[in-house]
């Protein structure tokens, strides 16, 4: 028992957590009618604060083991941050007009974020298990927060049963490993395997089911059907927030187990993630084609793009996983982007979300009608733009590991996705206008905006963030 | 010796209590076939030495659980004939299933090997119950986790409350000022009676003025549901 504890490490989860009872408490006792500017900002300051804090985080293992700080955490978490930050400050206009607006919502998008960074910082399974339903609960219940709206409720109900059912499999396959491995830890774990000898039956059984849990979580191909309903019928606001930081963290928490402790067992495990892979692009391709819907439509496109994101995972080198996290980190501020225009659809007070209400928006409300376009395009991977970055570096991963059916399969999908997001712009420029949307809210525009240049300016940025997934990379194959 | 016969009794019955979850008719006995089912589970335990997890699976399954799914299942208006009704149909699929899994388990257990390498777990030592050890675990080296789980739980219970509790502004709440205020002239009137008038003779029960319907917030008098007709007497 000489191994110090590192209290230290976990600093920022602690001060989250903290800050969060606090907004709780001061929400509690505000005022009835008071809005919820005030949480909400408080919620924004916690997540600034939180973020210069894992800046500022030191590196080691912690808490007996059950505790990991390093550059690949500390990536993974920056994304969750600026995720949850800005979904919180384009709730806050659309919450009040929808009447939603009730302190809890920060409160909880803040607690989900805790969740995703215990599971980004995750050193045990046990951890991963406990981060993972923190942050799932909580988005249970913002599915459904607009309680009086029966597609609300009903998307709510329906993640939260399939949820379940993801976590029991995953636990399963959990109690499995620890059955055969002995340990939960990923450093006994790694050494455990790193042996020649060959690998008991049920261990591997219990990787796949680890991994058809995690999957589920990201909406991979065959796990995939509650995403659209759910992102159809939750929230906006929610949408914007599920759709973004999550994601981001069930995908760390997969690269994390995936090359870390069960990195020796990769070709147990490669042949079904490249499957997984090809099934979610494919699908997220030709599924999206004949919505009407835009959030329905999003959803597609979000499963498509963890299946190019996924890419990265199956090659399972520093480079692959590289190209994964650069993938993550242009969708996360895409993702954003998109729902804040979303957002901004709203006619006569009530929100829009058919394809068909976007005709004719570059005559209406041409500065909103181009940054659509610039996050069609770059979700498409034209060049330019940052979706075409990400793209590029999982593609020639998986190239430079020989594993071509991946890439080609990835490159025709895209061609295929191309046709669906440039339908959105067809509809937007040349067909015939519709009457204009309410005046949008200032936050919303201003993210829709600074996202729009991130995405059209990301050229600049790319050295930047690939030098900080390089070195989150680097740490994962130590 | 006995413990072998303990062991099968509890065993036994636990299987069979198991079966009748999902075979009984009546979802009440189901409910309480659950009940049985989680003591037996808990006298497993004991024989085991975990007499923490034991106590555990009474008080938390037992005492919480298993009184909720009774609360649920009684107060419910659940039609039960009519969740059966696909069972037919979906038999099938639940049995591969099950089949499948069973498969799985045979195969691992059967070929029951760890990694090389593992060591086997060590006990404390007698000194120690096992409610302590589990104790120091979870409060020294587990404690985060321990936290998270807490967090957990607070996600749970804020959950509950943003989901159903409605704030009704039709509620006749409290109001201290308005009864602090109250003179006896507001709700006190003096009547002078006929001899032999009945209360029927006189129009019924006289109802209080005003204050009567006072709600927590001004509200909207068209929103609210027509007053039942007995209370017009006093009007």
């Amino acid at each position: 028992m000489t191994v110090p504890f590192n209290w230290s490490l976990a600093l920022p989860e602690i001060v989250l957590s903290v800050c969060g009872l606090l907004i709780l408490v001061i929400g509690v006792f505000q005022r009835k009618n008071a809005s919820g500017l005030l949480c909400t900002g408080l919620a924004v300051a916690a997540f600034v604060a939180t973020a210069v804090l894992v800046l500022g985080a030191p590196s080691g293992v912690g808490y007996r083991g059950t505790f990991v700080s390093d550059d690949f955490a500390r990536f993974a978490k920056l994304l969750a941050l600026t995720g949850a930050a800005l979904s919180v400050i384009l709730s806050l206009d659309y919450n009040g007009r929808q009447k939603v607006d009730r302190f809890e919502f920060p409160v909880l998008i803040l607690f989900s974020t805790v969740g995703t960074m215990l599971m980004a910082s995750s050193e045990n399974l046990m951890t991963l298990y406990v981060g993972l339903e923190l942050q799932s609960l909580a988005i249970y219940i913002l599915c459904a927060f607009a309680r009086d709206e029966v597609t609300s409720s009903e998307a709510g109900l329906k993640y939260f049963v399939l949820g379940s059912l993801a976590s029991g499999l995953l636990l399963y396959g959990i109690s499995l490993v620890y059955g055969f491995a002995g340990t939960m830890e990923y450093g006994g774990l790694r050494a455990a395997l790193s042996d020649n000898a060959p690998v008991p039956a049920g261990l591997v059984i219990g990787i796949v089911f680890v991994f058809v849990g995690l999957a589920f979580k990201l909406s991979a191909a065959p796990f995939h059907m509650w995403t659209p309903d759910v992102y159809q019928g939750a929230p906006t606001s929610v949408t914007a927030f599920m759709a973004g930081a999550p994601k981001v963290a069930a995908f760390a928490l997969l690269l994390r187990i995936m090359a870390g402790p069960f990195g020796h067992l990769a070709p147990q495990w490669q042949m079904l993630v490249e499957l997984v892979a090809i099934c979610t692009m494919i699908l997220g391709a030709l599924a999206a084609i004949p919505q009407t819907n835009i959030k329905r439509l999003m959803a597609y496109s979000s499963i498509g793009h963890m299946g190019y994101a996924m890419i990265g995972v199956a090659v399972g080198t520093e480079a692959g996983v590289r190209g994964t996290l650069v993938y993550l980190a242009t969708y996360l501020f895409m993702t954003v982007g998109v729902f804040a225009c979303i957002m901004a659809m709203r006619r006569n007070g009530r929100p829009l979300d058919r394809i068909s209400d976007l005709s004719g928006l570059s005559r209406t409300h041409p500065l909103l009608a181009l940054t659509m376009g610039i996050f069609m395009f770059s979700m498409a991977g034209v060049p330019p733009f940052s979706g075409f970055f990400g793209k590029l570096m999982v593609f020639a991963a998986a190239v430079q590991s020989g594993l071509w059916t991946l890439a080609v399969i990835g490159v025709v999908t895209s061609m295929i996705g191309l046709y669906y997001y440039w339908r959105v712009v067809k509809v937007m420029y040349f067909d015939a206008p519709e009457p204009a949307f309410d005046r949008g809210a200032r936050p919303v525009g201003a993210v829709a905006g600074a996202m729009g240049l991130v995405t059209a300016l990301f050229l600049l940025v790319l050295g930047p963030v690939t030098g900080a997934a390089q070195a989150a990379a680097a740490v994962l194959f130590r | 010796m006995i413990t072998q016969i303990t062991f099968y009794l509890f065993a036994t019955i636990l299987v069979l209590c198991a079966g009748m979850v999902v075979s009984a008719r009546n979802p009440v006995h189901a409910v309480l076939f659950l009940i049985l089912g989680f003591f037996n589970a808990a006298g497993l335990f004991l024989i085991a030495g975990a007499e923490f997890l034991a106590m555990i699976l009474v008080i938390v399954y037992v005492g919480a659980v298993a009184v909720l799914f009774l609360f649920v299942v009684m107060m419910l208006d659940v039609n039960f004939n009519q969740l059966r009704e696909g069972l037919q149909r979906y038999a099938p699929v639940g049995a591969a299933i099950g089949v499948a899994l069973l498969a799985e388990l045979i195969f691992t257990v059967g070929r029951l090997k760890l990694v090389p390498g593992v060591q086997e777990p060590t006990l404390p030592g007698p000194q120690i119950s096992n409610t302590e050890a589990l104790g120091r675990l979870i409060y020294t080296d587990y404690v985060l986790l321990f936290q998270a789980c807490g967090l957990v739980l607070l996600v749970a219970m804020i959950g509950a409350i943003v989901l159903t509790l409605r704030d009704r502004p039709s509620a006749r709440r409290q109001n201290i000022s308005l009864q602090h205020a109250r003179l006896p002239a507001d709700t006190m009137e003096m009547m002078q009676l006929e001899v032999g008038a009945g209360t029927d003779a006189l129009g019924g029960f006289i109802r209080p003025r005003d204050g009567y319907g006072a709600t927590a917030e001004p509200i909207d008098a068209r929103a609210l549901p027509a007053r039942r007709s007995d209370e017009k007497l006093g009007a």
